[in-house]
């Protein structure tokens, strides 16, 4: 059984189909890509999967579980952490504080130990901040451990955010455009982190990526979507030199350097 | 300026970061221990004063500073706290018992409130809480069986394990009580910031749509904050109506609420220091204002010079100083700390992404 299942999936937004009855399917330990020109749907089917829509048809389940019987901030619990493609962080908290709201589901005590701060409080926090210390080497955020993130630069606080999802230790890692206004190096090191995210901690990995040199280094597999309905699926050699993605592609906007689609 | 070497969680979880930054709130405590030794009675009623509003400030930065959500309603929950809290000692409950009970049920109707307004975002959310604080005068005079109307009622006498504490023979006391309440309240409020549920309001105010994404229900969280802010401020509304010695429906009136925001907004948004500073403001302004006119008009009152005056503090602090007085205080300690090479961007805000991906 596959990870992370989409079946027949639908929605619309009015008139406009975002998802066009798209089927798909992740299987654990994998790293797959959604790719697609501008306003393909890929992170419709994102927020789809956090819940932030409710499919008009179709079945998603992660793991066995319905995901659709889910709200919106149960979907973690399962296992599933994400990213955004805009940043959404908690620009007036500290990068520690981001870290640690990732391990927000597996927090224990209750409001009253909480505001009395007993000893199983602290023992909680303890192992909090083991789990978001372990992220926060692995992504070399050390010197902005106390930073707040409203004067980070652009591409430390799309590290953040993808150590905040993270923290939460979940099976399934979604990432929106992960590589996007990333230099040269960031997107280098983005490239060593995903592949030790995969390797070293065993997570899968969906994610939405318009740089076709990252996708083809990373990814197992590529899913191509257009118009909100799939248009190819292989490896990302396959996909790359499909006749409809790169008619799609012509078609709309970016031209390839060198054959190849970006 | 001050490095910090980290060498235990332990260190990121203390109260206080350093020993040096515990010898200042503990030199801090001190003082205020030792204020009744160094200033008359008046003065130490006027710093009772500055304290009960610390408290009910406290509780309005809690959901405002800390959750991002807001309340003009506030008003509400202080004559909530404060006309249970004499029933019940009226009714001969014991006064830490009533206190602190009186602080539970104000806490459980502003949760039960807060399900319904908390769909509400922004300014209607403001509106409608602000109704509220109008509607609440009303219900204290519809409701005259037991909070007896305009007439208002005397605060009983408070008896503490059998020490009778009175404002006007016993201010000493008063304070400590006081004092105790702000340090419990403090201590409480700061227990939250460094545990899951301060961190999930944040995120709450910070984005809830990542708030979501990240496990923490959104409208379980807000409902919360409401409840624990009510129940701090119903605490701060029981010692202001025990230390006036008698009060009605207008003591509670919604110019409160508006004073509270104004407060907490002049302080500084989200931090506790700026409930106290904000306290401070709140306190002395009258006298100032009232000294200042006797100096110039010489005793000439003028209508409605306080509530402009405080609209027009308001307006700046908006306009100019958003972080308020303990925001200024940070960036001078910083400009300070780094001297000479602060930078005068330092503090600017970064705009550095689109939000184009709307959810809402
Ligand atoms: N909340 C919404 N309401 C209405 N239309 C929406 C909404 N969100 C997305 N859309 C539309 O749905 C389509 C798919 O949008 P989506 O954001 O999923 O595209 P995308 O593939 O992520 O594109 P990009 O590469 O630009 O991020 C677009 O036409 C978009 O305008
Ligand atoms: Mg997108």
């Amino acid at each position: 059984m596959s990870l992370l299942e989409l079946d027949s999936v639908t929605l619309k937004f009015g008139g406009l189909t975002a998802v066009n009855n798209l089927s798909m399917s992740v299987e654990e330990g994998q790293v797959f890509a959604l790719v697609g020109p501008n306003g393909a749907g890929k992170s419709t089917v994102f927020n789809l999967i956090s819940r932030f829509y409710t499919p008009v048809t179709g079945s998603i389940t992660f793991d066995g579980k319905d995901v659709l019987k889910m709200a919106p901030h149960e979907v973690p619990n399962l296992g599933i952490a994400r990213t955004f493609q805009n940043i959404e962080l908690f620009h007036q908290a500290t990068v520690l504080q981001n870290l640690l709201v990732g391990r927000h589901r597996h927090r224990k005590t209750n409001m009253i130990a909480q505001m009395l701060h007993l000893p199983s409080v602290r023992a909680e926090e303890r192992e909090h901040r083991h789990a978001v210390e372990e992220v926060i080497d692995l992504l070399d955020l050390q010197p902005y451990r106390n930073s707040r993130i409203a004067g980070l630069p652009y591409g430390v606080r799309k590290v953040v955010e993808l150590g905040r999802a993270l923290a939460s230790k979940p099976r399934l890692l979604l990432l929106d455009e992960p590589a996007s206004g990333l230099s040269v190096e960031e997107t280098q090191n983005m490239r060593w982190w995903i592949d030790d995210i995969r390797r070293h901690m065993g997570i899968t990995v969906l994610m939405v990526e318009h740089d076709m040199g990252l996708v083809g280094k990373v990814c197992d597999r590529v899913l191509a979507l257009a118009d909100g309905a799939k248009l190819a699926e292989g490896t990302p050699a396959e996909v790359q030199s499909h006749p409809k993605v790169i008619e799609a592609y012509l078609g709309t906007n970016a031209v390839s350097k060198g054959g190849k689609v970006a | 300026m001050r490095f910090h070497f980290k060498t235990d969680y332990d260190q990121d979880i203390r109260l206080f970061e350093d020993g040096w930054t515990f010898s200042l709130y503990a030199a801090l405590l001190v003082l205020a221990l030792a204020l009744p030794l160094m200033i008359d009675p008046f003065f130490l009623g006027e710093a009772t004063n500055v304290l009960i509003w610390a408290i009910a400030g406290l509780g309005l930065m809690l959901l405002t500073g800390q959750t991002g959500q807001v309340s003009l309603g506030h008003s509400a929950f202080m004559a909530l706290g404060c006309y249970s809290c004499v029933l019940m000692m009226e009714a001969n409950v014991p006064f830490v018992v009533a206190f602190l009970l009186a602080g539970v049920i104000t806490g459980v109707v502003g949760a039960l409130i807060a399900i319904p307004a908390l769909k509400l975002h922004g300014v209607y959310l403001a509106i409608a809480t602000l109704a509220l604080a109008i509607l609440a005068d009303d219900i204290i005079v519809l409701l005259k069986e037991w909070t007896d109307g305009v007439n208002g009622k005397m605060s009983p006498p408070i008896d503490l394990f059998g020490y009778e504490i009175s404002r006007w023979n016993n201010p000493i006391e008063w304070y400590y009580l006081t004092l105790a309440v702000v340090l419990m309240v403090t201590l409480f409020y700061r227990n939250l910031l460094r545990a899951p549920l301060g961190r999930a309001f944040a995120a709450v105010r910070d984005s809830e749509i990542s708030a979501q994404a990240m496990g923490v229900n959104v409208a379980q969280t807000k409902t919360i904050a409401f409840g624990i802010s009510c129940a701090i401020t119903g605490l701060g509304g029981a010692l202001m109506g025990l230390f006036a010695g008698a009060f009605n429906n207008e003591t509670f009136n919604f110019l409160l609420s508006i004073q509270l925001l104004m407060m907490i907004v002049v302080g500084g948004l989200g931090f506790i220091h700026g409930a106290f500073l904000g306290a401070v403001v709140i306190a002395f302004l009258p006298q100032v204002l009232s000294m200042t006119t006797d100096l110039f008009g010489r005793g000439v009152a003028i209508p409605g010079l306080e509530s402009g005056v405080f609209g027009v503090i308001l307006i700046l602090f908006i306009l100019f100083e958003p972080m308020g007085l303990y925001g200024r205080w940070l960036k001078i300690r910083t400009f300070l700390e780094l001297f000479p090479f602060a930078r005068k961007d330092m503090f600017k805000r970064q705009k550095s992404y689109l939000k184009t991906e709307r959810l809402r």
